[in-house]
């Protein structure tokens, strides 16, 4: 169609409703810095979350009398589990060369003998099904102690921070899921309403358009093309604040290494979403808008 | 088994070719229960010149409406140059209205564009391009008198003027018919005839033109064919009617007052025939076309 046209019918539009252009821009820039900055911080959290699941593990102890056919068999055993993802056979040998880099005050009262008994550690598949293993390894008997599989092994442990750690994982997740989704939410309602309001200040001269025989599409090209140059330049704007603000604030900090994941995040790839997102919401949200408005 | 309810419109009346507005047992109901239009029919002729006259609430508004599909019917068949409005899709609205010169009771302008932009939009909505409008928007301004306003904003107009310009822009197309609804509500006498003489040359050129007017003078004047209609329901229909039906005119003291209004705009009609140029598009008679 006539592409001058309708430039020039936005370009009319923009200068003389110089106020609701603003508006829809400004919530459009403020909607972007918001996710913007928390796109990152959500990120960290998760990445954060990630590595500490790694780090949760079962341990298996054996008796102090096991022999090494006895850990061959009970290794086999443990191997052989449900959602086991490794095993690693840690000696008491082993195992005391680490305790004692732990504390090293401690094991020195001891001398050379040593207390701690050989053990396994288990990685899960998944984190979640900690609890299962245990089940399947020691069950429960009805005093309420627990029944190893095996003769051999004297007690099934998870670190003992694991259930609350795992809490604290999914908190994280399951917090920063919802405040995407309320975040998402509330920047389509913010920019749709703007943008509405701003159409209906206009519906009387979309009423006009139409009874002296304007297309649907004629009316509302320009309005869709005036919200695509409003998302460009919110989006923009967002996109140039955000980037000073991560040099100013972050780049004195990319030493410390939590902060140093989230500046490898590519930056580029958070520009050209945040860029994507403001003008579909905003070209959309003018289009859709105006739907009600042309029953006339 | 008889059907019951209203007779099937091709059974009522076979359309017409000449016919260029048929309306068939139409009524309009608002929603909020006022009664717009009751069992109307008539017919309009391709090239006719028709007055819709009738008191403030009568409904001539809504035949008007009706017509422009702005309303749709709750009764009755509304049919435009053979087509059943009611077979135009929503879609089809748009360039059904193009076929339409449309003079809105209430102007219905853009607020935010100027005189000149105003028309073109219209005309730009039909497609036309930057050479055909700059090539028919000054013209039609000229000929309702709105050359030194082109770059007013609407409200920077009196309303006689705002008027002129939504007169403007139902012409500006040259559509096969126009509706103009109040096309004087707002102008002195001596304009009201320049519109009147503007609407009589677009019907002598091949134009169904239909006026909604409360202007006793001009209609008495004209001796054009009048409707009547009275709270929805049309009462007279005659082809070269008075503004007001004939034991009204028997009032003595109305009579005497028409007459001397009639006496004043016949006067007006004299003193415009020795007019400049520029008046002359608003001040030729009728006669001065043939
Ligand atoms: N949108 C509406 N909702 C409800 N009633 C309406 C509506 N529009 C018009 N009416 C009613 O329908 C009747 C006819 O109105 P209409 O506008 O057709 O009158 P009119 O003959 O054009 O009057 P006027 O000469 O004052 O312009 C009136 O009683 C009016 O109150
Ligand atoms: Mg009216």
């Amino acid at each position: 169609m006539n592409f001058s046209f309708f430039m020039r019918e936005v370009w009319r539009s923009l200068s003389r409703n110089a106020v609701p252009s603003f508006a829809a821009m400004a919530s459009v820039l403020v909607t972007m810095l918001v996710l913007g900055a928390f796109i990152p911080v959500m990120q960290m959290a998760n990445a954060a979350a990630d590595q500490t699941r790694d780090k949760v593990f079962v341990s298996v102890f054996l008796k102090n009398d096991a022999t090494k056919t006895d850990v061959a068999r009970v290794g086999k055993t443990l191997e052989g589990a449900p959602n086991v993802k490794s095993v690693q056979f840690i000696s008491k040998g082993q195992a005391l060369k680490e305790q004692k880099k732990v504390d090293p005050e401690a094991f020195k009262v001891l001398g050379d003998s040593n207390p701690l008994p050989d053990a396994f550690r288990i990685t899960p598949k998944d984190p979640d099904e900690i609890p299962a293993i245990m089940a399947a390894l020691a069950p429960t008997n009805s005093a309420g102690a627990q029944a190893p599989i095996d003769p051999k092994i004297d007690e099934v442990k998870n670190a003992r921070e694991t259930p609350k750690l795992l809490g604290v994982m999914n908190a994280i997740r399951l917090g920063t899921g919802l405040l995407a989704f309320l975040l998402i939410g509330s920047s389509i309602l913010l920019v749709g309403n703007t943008i509405r309001l701003s159409l209906f200040a206009r519906r009387r001269e979309v009423e006009v358009m139409k009874l002296v025989g304007a297309t649907d599409w004629f009316i509302r090209w320009p309005f869709v093309l005036e919200g695509l140059i409003v998302g460009l330049l919110g989006g923009v704007m967002a996109i140039l604040v955000l980037l000073v603000a991560k040099t100013a604030l972050l780049g004195p900090l990319e030493t410390v290494p939590v902060v140093n994941g989230l500046s490898t995040l590519s930056f580029a790839l958070l520009a050209g979403v945040l860029m994507i997102a403001s003008v579909a919401v905003s070209a959309l949200g003018s289009g859709l808008s105006l739907r009600r408005f042309l029953k006339v | 088994m008889q059907p019951v309810g209203p007779p099937a419109r091709s059974a009522a009346l076979p359309h017409d070719p000449r016919n260029v507005i048929e309306l068939r047992h139409v009524a309009k109901h608002y929603p909020d229960g006022t009664i717009g239009l009751e069992e109307a029919t008539m017919n309009i002729r391709r090239g006719e010149f028709v007055f819709l006259v009738g008191s403030t609430g009568s409904g001539k508004s809504t035949i008007m409406k009706l017509l422009s599909k702005q309303l749709e019917p709750s009764h009755g068949t509304i049919m435009v140059a053979g087509r059943d409005l009611a077979d135009i899709t929503r879609k089809r609205v748009p360039y059904y209205r193009r076929n339409l010169g449309v003079v809105f009771q209430d102007f219905k302008l853009l607020p935010n564009r100027t005189v000149y932009d105003n028309v073109a939009y219209a005309l730009s909505a039909t497609g036309a391009g930057r050479k055909e409008i700059r090539a028919k928007v000054p013209d039609i301004l000229r000929l309702t008198g709105l050359s030194t306003k082109l770059h007013q904003y609407p409200d920077q107009l009196s309303g006689g003027e705002q008027q002129r310009v939504s007169i403007a822009r139902a012409f500006v197309n040259h559509p096969p018919l126009v509706l103009a609804d109040e096309p004087t509500g707002n102008l002195d006498p001596q304009t009201s005839i320049g519109i009147m003489q503007l609407l009589y040359r677009i019907n002598r050129a091949g134009t169904t033109v239909l006026v909604a007017t409360h202007d006793h003078h001009m209609v008495d004047e004209m001796r054009r064919r009048v409707i009547e209609v009275d709270r929805g329901r049309i009462v007279r229909d005659e082809a070269a009617g008075m503004y007001a039906a004939g034991e009204q005119t028997t009032d003595e003291f109305g009579a005497m007052m028409r007459d001397v209004e009639v006496g004043r705009v016949r006067e007006r009609l004299d003193h415009l025939q020795g007019a400049s140029d520029d008046e002359l598009l608003w001040g030729d008679r009728p006669e001065a076309d043939r």
